[in-house]
């Protein structure tokens, strides 16, 4: 479709929901990539002023808590470890620099697009260990859960994971109970569905009775989402849609769900900003123990009090918004961040700033 | 968090590294010659004028697709005297070379010095070689000097940009970075993706055939790529800057690139890539003689300078945002 068509057709949709209804409502977006999109876009210059986009806790870097980010930080001091991790994690600051910081002072630190490339790398450097730092959703842990098999099949010996993988329904399902934020309905997460599928959201809905409404990445998709997510509270429903049919299925990726079960299982996970959440992780096997970088390396995660000053927290529950922060834009910026909401590219802070 | 030790953001052609340039190197530059931040210095020589840059090039894998090491050190410099609109005349060539690398590498990548030198009419002059031990460099390290003569007076500057004045580019932004970026890491992309590094002293002569002093400023859009050099010339100029988004050349392959990555594609940099602030009545006719050019064929106007300090876009949804000076090292992110 032609750009000024797409632009038409979202034009369209927000004059649409404008007439729909004067009722304030709030929905909430727990996936980094929307909040991006959004921002990049400045979608919410479109909506109405009674519909409300808030950002939920959908950037992986983010929820990782400060007791695995100071975790990854010292084991990239280690003369012996190699840090391998994806490019977001490097200038989270954590209670005493980061990993660009540690690799600046000398520490083997090295940024990957696949948890492939760190297995390769222990392979090419027996000398090493090396140590990948697994943050993200379900989106992720496939292909994690993949190198770690690969891993365990070559008998590699000197790789290891510091797992902070995390799941997304039960982060909602907590966000929901808390009940701290009246939320109208959930735009859920275009790549996390791809995996989990549509179906991983009906406990929810039954549970809550909150609209759930799968979306993809373009302005569009994220606009037609909306209008079904506004559609369902005004005719009082509350069901799970798929608006983004070309890449998720009901049942998701099941190839992909069975590579996660074979070398995860379910655990409770910290999550920064909500505190412990029943059932919200994922930790090795017992048969995979081996990787388990803290185990390996003797690691033990200590508990960080927050920086008082940032209130990732907050944004993180969707209580407060980037600019509500007193430190947003002044005390904290991308160059100097107080938090991994400012620096991660998919955390709301650094949304907000950059497309500010 | 400042740190007292340098990290890769110093060098990223964002803010950190215009902080760092401040701070730490301004006040050893010459007060009246060196403080401008040009791509190249003018400098009196003597009935007239000629202008004067340097610059160092690193980059891994030194040969990636459309271009390697060695014609970026020529283009490079080459395009830092063409944004004085000035012909480049002499180069000097300094090689830092780890032990190790491949004679037959090497050859490659002087050939392609050698070409991209006589391709441009430019005289290399003088030079150095250093060999340094295995790990003390990243296979080669390489850097130009150049010499160059002004074409007209008063040179394009980065201060020189009035409000009314059009912007320009000629071509689409982001294929050097992202060619770069699949080929270091072995990404598989649909798409095949050159880089664009080029020469622009070519077009850069015909686009001041075309409107001589109309061009008040001429920038390459590399480290930092677009969204870094607007901010540069809206700062040094005391302007805003608005570009249209819907008047922005694209390559496919750059966006699909781009949005998977999650990086930024005004963020991504470029080497053969120019931004020229154009006096509004002669915009047209520079438009034509550089869509005349083959470096120029999808030049396109992508907007205005306006009153104001920031550097803002039009989205294709019509709405409106700043374009920020890029904080740092480019990381992929997540998923
Ligand atoms: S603006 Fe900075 S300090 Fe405030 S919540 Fe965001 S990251 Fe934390």
């Amino acid at each position: 479709m032609p750009t000024s068509e797409l632009a038409a057709q979202v034009a369209d949709i927000a004059g649409q929901l404008s007439k729909q209804t004067t009722r304030p409502m709030r929905f909430m977006e727990v996936c980094g990539t929307h909040s991006m999109a959004v921002a990049r876009y400045r979608l919410r210059q479109l909506l109405p002023d009674n519909v409300r986009l808030i950002s939920g806790p959908g950037c992986p870097v983010c929820v990782t808590p400060a007791s695995e980010i100071d975790a990854a930080i010292a084991l990239a001091k280690r003369p012996d470890v190699t840090v391998v991790t994806f490019g977001d994690m490097m200038r989270v600051p954590g209670s005493d620099g980061s990993l660009a910081l540690a690799r600046a002072a000398g520490g083997q630190v090295q940024v990957v697009y696949s948890p492939m490339q760190a297995l390769e790398l222990a392979v090419r450097r027996p000398d090493r260990h090396v140590v990948f730092i697994a943050v993200g959703f379900e989106t992720t842990a496939p292909g994690v859960a993949c190198a770690v098999q690969e891993a365990h099949r070559q008998q590699v010996d000197n790789f290891s994971i510091l797992c902070s993988h995390k799941l997304i329904p039960p982060a909602m399902a907590a966000l929901l109970e808390s009940g701290e934020v009246a939320i109208d309905g959930f735009l859920c997460p275009g790549h996390v569905s791809t995996i989990i599928g549509t179906t991983a959201y009906e406990p929810l809905v039954r549970r809550f009775a909150i609209p759930c409404v799968v979306a993809g990445f373009e302005p569009l998709d994220i606009m037609r989402a909306l209008a079904a997510l506004v559609a369902q509270v005004v005719s009082g429903q509350a069901r799970v849609e798929n608006a983004y049919e070309r890449a998720v299925q009901p049942e998701g990726n099941q190839k992909a769900q069975q590579l996660i079960s074979r070398v995860f299982e379910v655990t409770a996970a910290e999550w920064r900003g909500l505190g412990v959440i029943a059932a919200s992780g994922l930790r090795l096997r017992e048969e995979f123990s081996h990787f388990d970088a803290l185990k390996r390396l003797d690691i033990e995660l200590r508990p960080v009090p927050e920086n008082p000053a940032c209130h990732c927290g907050e944004v993180l529950r969707g209580v407060m918004e980037p600019h509500e922060c007193p430190a947003f834009g002044r005390a904290c910026t991308p160059e100097h961040p107080l938090g991994p909401c400012m620096v991660s590219s998919e955390g709301s802070c650094a949304a907000a700033y950059k497309y500010r | 968090m400042t740190s007292d030790i340098v990290t890769l953001a110093h060098g990223s052609g964002g803010r950190a590294m215009q902080e760092f340039i401040r701070r730490e190197l301004m006040p050893i530059c010459d007060q009246e010659l060196g403080r401008a931040l040009e791509d190249a210095a003018r400098l009196p020589f003597a009935d007239g004028w000629l202008t004067f840059t340097t610059d160092t090039f690193t980059v891994q894998p030194l040969e990636f697709p459309g271009g390697d090491i060695g014609k970026l050190a020529i283009c490079g410099t080459i395009n830092d005297l063409a944004m004085r609109a000035s012909q480049p005349l002499y180069i000097s060539l300094s090689l830092v070379i780890e032990e190790g690398l491949k004679i037959d590498t090497l050859r490659r990548l002087l050939g392609s010095i050698g070409a991209a030198a006589r391709e441009n009419n430019v005289a290399i002059v003088t030079g150095d070689t250093k060999v340094v031990g295995k790990g003390q460099a990243d296979g080669l390290f390489i850097n130009t000097a150049g010499i160059g003569k002004p074409m007209m007076e008063p040179l394009p500057g980065v201060t020189r940009a009035q409000v009314g004045d059009k912007v320009l580019i000629n071509g689409p932004v982001g294929e050097h970075g992202i060619a770069v970026l699949v080929a270091r890491e072995g990404l598989q992309l649909q798409t095949e993706l050159e880089s664009d590094c080029a020469a622009l002293a070519g077009l850069v002569a015909d686009m001041v055939a075309a409107g001589g002093r109309a061009i008040h400023t001429l920038r390459d859009a590399t480290r930092g790529g677009l969204a870094a050099v607007l901010n540069e010339i809206a700062a040094a100029s005391g302007v805003g800057i608005e570009i249209d988004e819907s008047r922005l050349p694209q390559n496919p392959a750059v966006m699909g690139a781009c949005e998977i990555l999650g990086l930024e594609p005004l963020e991504v940099a470029n080497e053969g890539k120019l931004v020229a602030v154009v006096a509004p009545d002669a915009a047209p006719q520079i438009l034509e003689a550089m869509r005349e050019h083959p470096l120029g064929r999808q030049s396109a106007i992508v907007g205005e300078v306006m009153e104001g300090n920031r550097v803002t876009l039009k989205t294709l949804y019509g709405t409106s945002r700043i374009v920020d000076m890029p904080s740092g090292e480019l990381l992929p992110r997540i998923c």
